[in-house]
């Protein structure tokens, strides 16, 4: 039997070939090396993500994220629902208290689910792998299967929004939350503490509906990132993954910039550092290739 | 003023702030905003000149009743949900909840700018996600660029092939996705929970309004 069983909630952007396939991919092994079992809600829904809200309005958002609790009550009773997405998490983890919070929203709720033959009951826990890792597990046990160090690649450890508010990881601060940068070190990387766009937001959604306005930020983000000397960023979230890495090119041009700066996920850095091949950290995934880490993955 | 709009200012004797405590999201915590702007100080897009009233300047126009002024404008829209505003809020106001709500409740009675990007995109996501149960990420995209007609989508897609290709080229994008995508296997079930909550939802907003 697994170490730790959960049920798994891995979100639209994980899916094979969307977004943040790398993600998924590097999740798995990570999971696999530490005795996780993640077990996939059977035939779960969209979350609605934080643009859901203005068409979907506020009952139909909490029934889709009430129909994944369902499922896995059904399906796999007693596990906590885990979720690798920052937007799948908060979302989730907001109608849960909207609906612990109010008598009126559970029975509307379940009067809903019904026509899909489902019924939610509120035992549920939704909580963020990084939760996970860090209260089920601990720095200390994380680092045990560690057998590659990434001794001597800077990290700017970009932790984001939706990770880290309104819930956050307990014990961090919504200012300068630590446990990115204590991950980084556990795998043998230099964090730089001091990088001062950590938690600023990436735009989210808004780098579809307002390029300029959220390319402005990144620009920051990845700006900063270059002059505390780093070689990588690191983030939990599949959003700020993509918006950081993928319009580096588009920024380039628009200020003049040369940014051309690798955008990882936690996972894949703990997978190489676990001993996995670049292809089970996802690396293969990245458009900006992350090229000392793949050198150190191809290590024997 | 739409039919519907008018309707809903009426059963509040034009009273906005009641109007807002029953019909939007959250709106109860409206009055309980002390003015301090930090929210704005701390808003990533107010920076940018994007907000034509930063929320605490919202929150006293809907207690000073300036109805249209609220509902019409591009603030709420401005909102990214990086719950900055939260978390740092004095008085623990769910401030990005109540943009949402705002938004919602603008985009509903049909006074929400027209041509908002974000609104269309929001639009755009709540039916790309209801439609198999979960996000098809190429056909948002394409509906994105391609809402101001054919000739302009072509124009904003070359503009973004850069992205799309490296995207392609990371296996982080499947071209496939238009004709056989993810999805949820119950999608009839799906779809008649949300009409159900739709009902449900506008049954109690009639309630309040009666």
């Amino acid at each position: 039997m697994a170490k730790k069983e959960y049920a798994f909630y891995p979100g639209c952007s994980s899916q094979r070939g969307a977004s943040a396939s790398n993600y998924l991919k590097s999740v798995d092994s990570m999971c696999k090396t530490l005795d996780i079992k993640l077990t996939e809600i059977p035939d779960w829904n969209c979350c609605s993500a934080s643009i859901g809200y203005a068409e979907g309005g506020e009952l139909p958002r909490h029934v889709l994220n009430a129909r994944n609790f369902a499922l896995a009550e059904q399906n796999l009773p007693g596990q906590e629902i885990v979720a690798t997405c920052a937007a799948c998490w908060l979302g989730a983890r907001e109608t849960k208290e909207r609906l612990d919070a109010s008598s009126q929203l559970m029975a509307d709720t379940n009067e809903a689910l019904k026509e899909a033959g489902l019924e939610y009951k509120g035992e549920s826990d939704i909580r963020h792998m990084v939760e996970v890792l860090i209260e089920d597990f601990g720095y200390d046990e994380l680092k045990k299967p560690v057998v590659k160090s990434l001794e001597g690649i800077k990290f700017a450890g970009y932790v984001g929004c939706q990770t880290n508010r309104p819930f956050g990881i307990v014990g961090e601060s919504f200012e300068n939350p630590m446990y990115l940068d204590k991950l980084v070190e556990m795998v043998g990387g230099e964090a730089l503490t001091g990088y001062d766009q950590k938690v600023t937001c990436c735009g989210g959604a808004l780098a579809f509906s307002e390029p300029d306005k959220a390319q402005a930020q990144i620009k920051d983000i990845v700006e900063s990132a270059y002059d505390h000397g780093a070689e990588m960023i690191v983030t939990p979230c599949p959003l700020c993954q993509a918006n950081v890495e993928i319009y580096q090119g588009a920024i380039n041009k628009k200020y003049g910039k040369k940014f051309n700066i690798p955008v990882m996920y936690y996972s894949q850095l703990m997978t190489v550092a676990y001993g996995g091949s670049a292809k089970d950290a996802g690396l293969d995934g990245q458009v900006i290739r992350a090229t000392r880490l793949e050198e150190i993955a191809a290590k024997r | 003023m739409s039919n519907l709009s008018s309707q809903a200012a009426a059963q509040y004797n034009n009273n906005f702030l009641k109007e807002v405590e029953a019909m939007v999201e959250e709106g109860n915590w409206v009055k309980m905003c002390m003015q301090c702007g930090v929210c704005s100080g701390s808003c990533p897009t107010n920076f940018q000149a994007g907000w034509d009233h930063p929320p605490q300047e919202i929150f006293m126009m809907i207690r000073a009743g300036k109805r249209e002024e609220v509902l019409n404008s591009q603030s709420m829209w401005m909102c990214t949900s990086c719950y900055n505003c939260i978390v740092r809020c004095p008085r623990k106001l769910p401030i990005t909840h109540i943009m949402h709500g705002l938004a919602n409740y603008a985009h509903r009675l049909g006074l929400a700018p027209k041509n908002q990007p974000t609104r269309h995109f929001a639009k755009l996501f709540w039916n790309n996600c209801i439609q198999t149960g979960r996000v098809n990420e190429l056909k948002l995209s394409l509906g994105l660029y391609f809402k101001d007609g054919f000739k302009q989508g072509i124009i904003n897609g070359l503009a973004m092939k850069d992205v799309a290709l490296g995207l392609l080229k990371a296996k982080r994008l499947n071209p496939f996705e238009l004709f056989k995508a993810h999805g949820c296997k119950d999608q009839k079930g799906i779809h008649a929970m949300l009409k159900k909550a739709h009902e449900i939802e506008e049954r109690r907003k009639a309630i309040k309004t009666a």
